[in-house]
């Protein structure tokens, strides 16, 4: 007999919940990527406003998680069930600021020509989406070891960040008259590199979740 | 044989088995209980944390038919092999149980029963250990203008805080306390735990509790019994953040047990 059964059945909800803000965070991003890539106006604006449907559904997990921590006085595994649940709900909802950053970095080039084609910036954002995939797979399927892969994609990440942005300053004596655009891109590359972060700390969370224990993936 | 405290370790228990019978109740339990910490022990019923908690004053001695093997050391010494003094081994470890047992007695001899035992007669000595034992926990003042009258009037919680001032009366080293509050309402159960925090600043107190919260807030060290095995003894927060072994983190999360 399962003697908890309600419990355990409000913790999966916790987690199903959990996942429906990140699948929505992670098409947020999908979404930001491709209306930067063909200068689509309405569809950043519509991101934007969106990201209310994300942020109400953080609070709602809060709140659950709250409830369980009042009613259910859990401790060791489904204790650190709830607490991640708690972090990784704030890391996929920064995830989600950063879609609307790109966003509203979108909206703020317009529709000025792009100097050049934009080539580099979705394939960083590809690398960043695989690590929150891994990462959210981790978390699903409780793997300890794709939640370390995480770390080497950071890296590589962070690598693809540094050349980018020493591309885009070369720009800025070639094309003084697209100063915006080039700063503009150049804080969508920062945003790509903060959402690979956030991966990487979900993958710290999931490790957390099944061994107890703290690590550093960027160590 | 006298009781002198040598060690970090009140008792040390080595490969200690017991059976009733042929129930084999305890199996090879090893168990060092640290000085001034709370050690609290969890498990179903029936899986021995009662039973060993009353091998440590050999309580146990008065159920028929049990056998035991092994060392229990107490302050270095095995009171399982030594001609001991009983009265004087329950002198330094004192004993509470589930429910307030007063004797039908005024408040003031229930705490003075213990310590006239052991010859003091002063009037004098033995006003001032009632008054300190009551101050120690916390019911002085509720029963200072009534301790000549019947310990049986106190309410439940009262009762049961008298019980650990007799207990404490006779200055024990080592204070067992079986469920000590499961009979008692919320706030006269976090009077006891407040209690036991203050206590431990001079005693070494082991307590049986089938309350998992009242173990996490209490105690220092945290043991698991199950079917007479000692599964994990551990610090209290690692017990219940991270338990080493499956069947303590079943138990503790109410998976099983």
């Amino acid at each position: 007999m399962n003697t908890r059964s309600k419990f355990d059945s409000h913790l999966k909800e916790l987690k199903d919940m959990l996942m429906e803000m990140a699948r929505k965070s992670e098409n947020a991003i999908k979404e930001s990527i491709n209306a930067l890539i063909n200068q689509d106006i309405d569809k950043s604006n519509e991101i934007i406003q969106n990201d209310t449907i994300i942020d109400d559904l953080e609070h709602e997990i809060n709140n659950k998680a709250i409830i369980l921590i009042a009613k259910e006085s859990p401790v060791a595994r489904d204790l650190r069930k709830i607490i991640v649940a708690l972090k990784i709900s704030s890391e996929v909802e920064r995830i989600a600021d950063n879609a609307v950053n790109i966003a509203k970095s979108t909206v703020h080039i317009g529709k000025e020509k792009h100097i050049k084609e934009i080539v580099d910036i979705p394939i960083m954002m590809n690398l960043a989406l695989e690590m929150l995939s891994d990462s959210l797979n981790a978390f699903l399927s409780e793997d300890v070891e794709l939640a370390k892969t995480c770390a080497k994609k950071d890296d590589k990440v962070d690598e693809m960040y540094g050349k980018l942005i020493k591309e885009l300053m070369g720009y800025v004596q070639k094309y003084p008259d697209h100063i915006n655009q080039i700063n503009q891109l150049a804080f969508v590359c920062r945003y790509i590199e903060r959402i690979a972060d956030h991966s990487t700390n979900i993958g710290e969370h999931v490790i957390y979740l099944v061994t107890g224990e703290r690590y550093d993936l960027n160590a | 044989m006298t009781f002198t405290t040598l060690t970090r370790n009140v008792f040390d228990i080595k490969d200690l088995n017991l059976w009733y019978g042929e129930h084999h109740a305890l199996k090879n339990i090893n168990f060092p209980i640290i000085k001034k910490e709370v050690t609290a022990m969890i498990g179903p019923s029936g899986c021995g944390k009662s039973t060993f908690v009353k091998t440590l004053n050999l309580m146990i001695n008065y159920v028929s038919n049990v056998k035991m093997t092994g060392e229990i050391n107490f302050n270095g010494h095995n009171i399982l092999n030594e001609k001991l003094d009983l009265v004087e081994l329950r002198k330094k470890v004192g004993m509470v149980f589930q429910k307030g047992n007063p004797f039908p007695q005024s408040i003031y001899d229930n705490v003075a029963y213990g310590p006239r035992i052991h010859g003091i007669k002063k009037k004098k000595h033995l006003d001032e250990i009632v008054t300190k034992s009551l101050m120690n926990v916390a019911l002085w003042d509720e029963v200072k203008d009534r301790l000549h009258a019947p310990a049986l009037g106190l309410s439940g919680g009262q009762q049961q805080r008298l019980c650990i001032a007799r207990a404490l009366a006779t200055k024990p080293e080592v204070l067992l306390m079986d469920e000590p509050t499961s009979a008692l309402d919320p706030i006269s159960t976090l009077k006891i735990e407040e209690l036991i925090l203050e206590l431990k600043e001079k005693y070494t107190i082991v307590i049986v509790t089938h309350n998992m919260q009242q173990a996490s807030r209490v105690s220092d060290k945290t043991a698991f019994f199950l079917m007479g095995e000692l599964i994990e003894l551990d610090e209290t927060s690692k017990i219940f953040s991270n338990p080493r072994d499956e069947r303590t983190e079943g138990y503790i999360t109410g998976r099983f047990g």
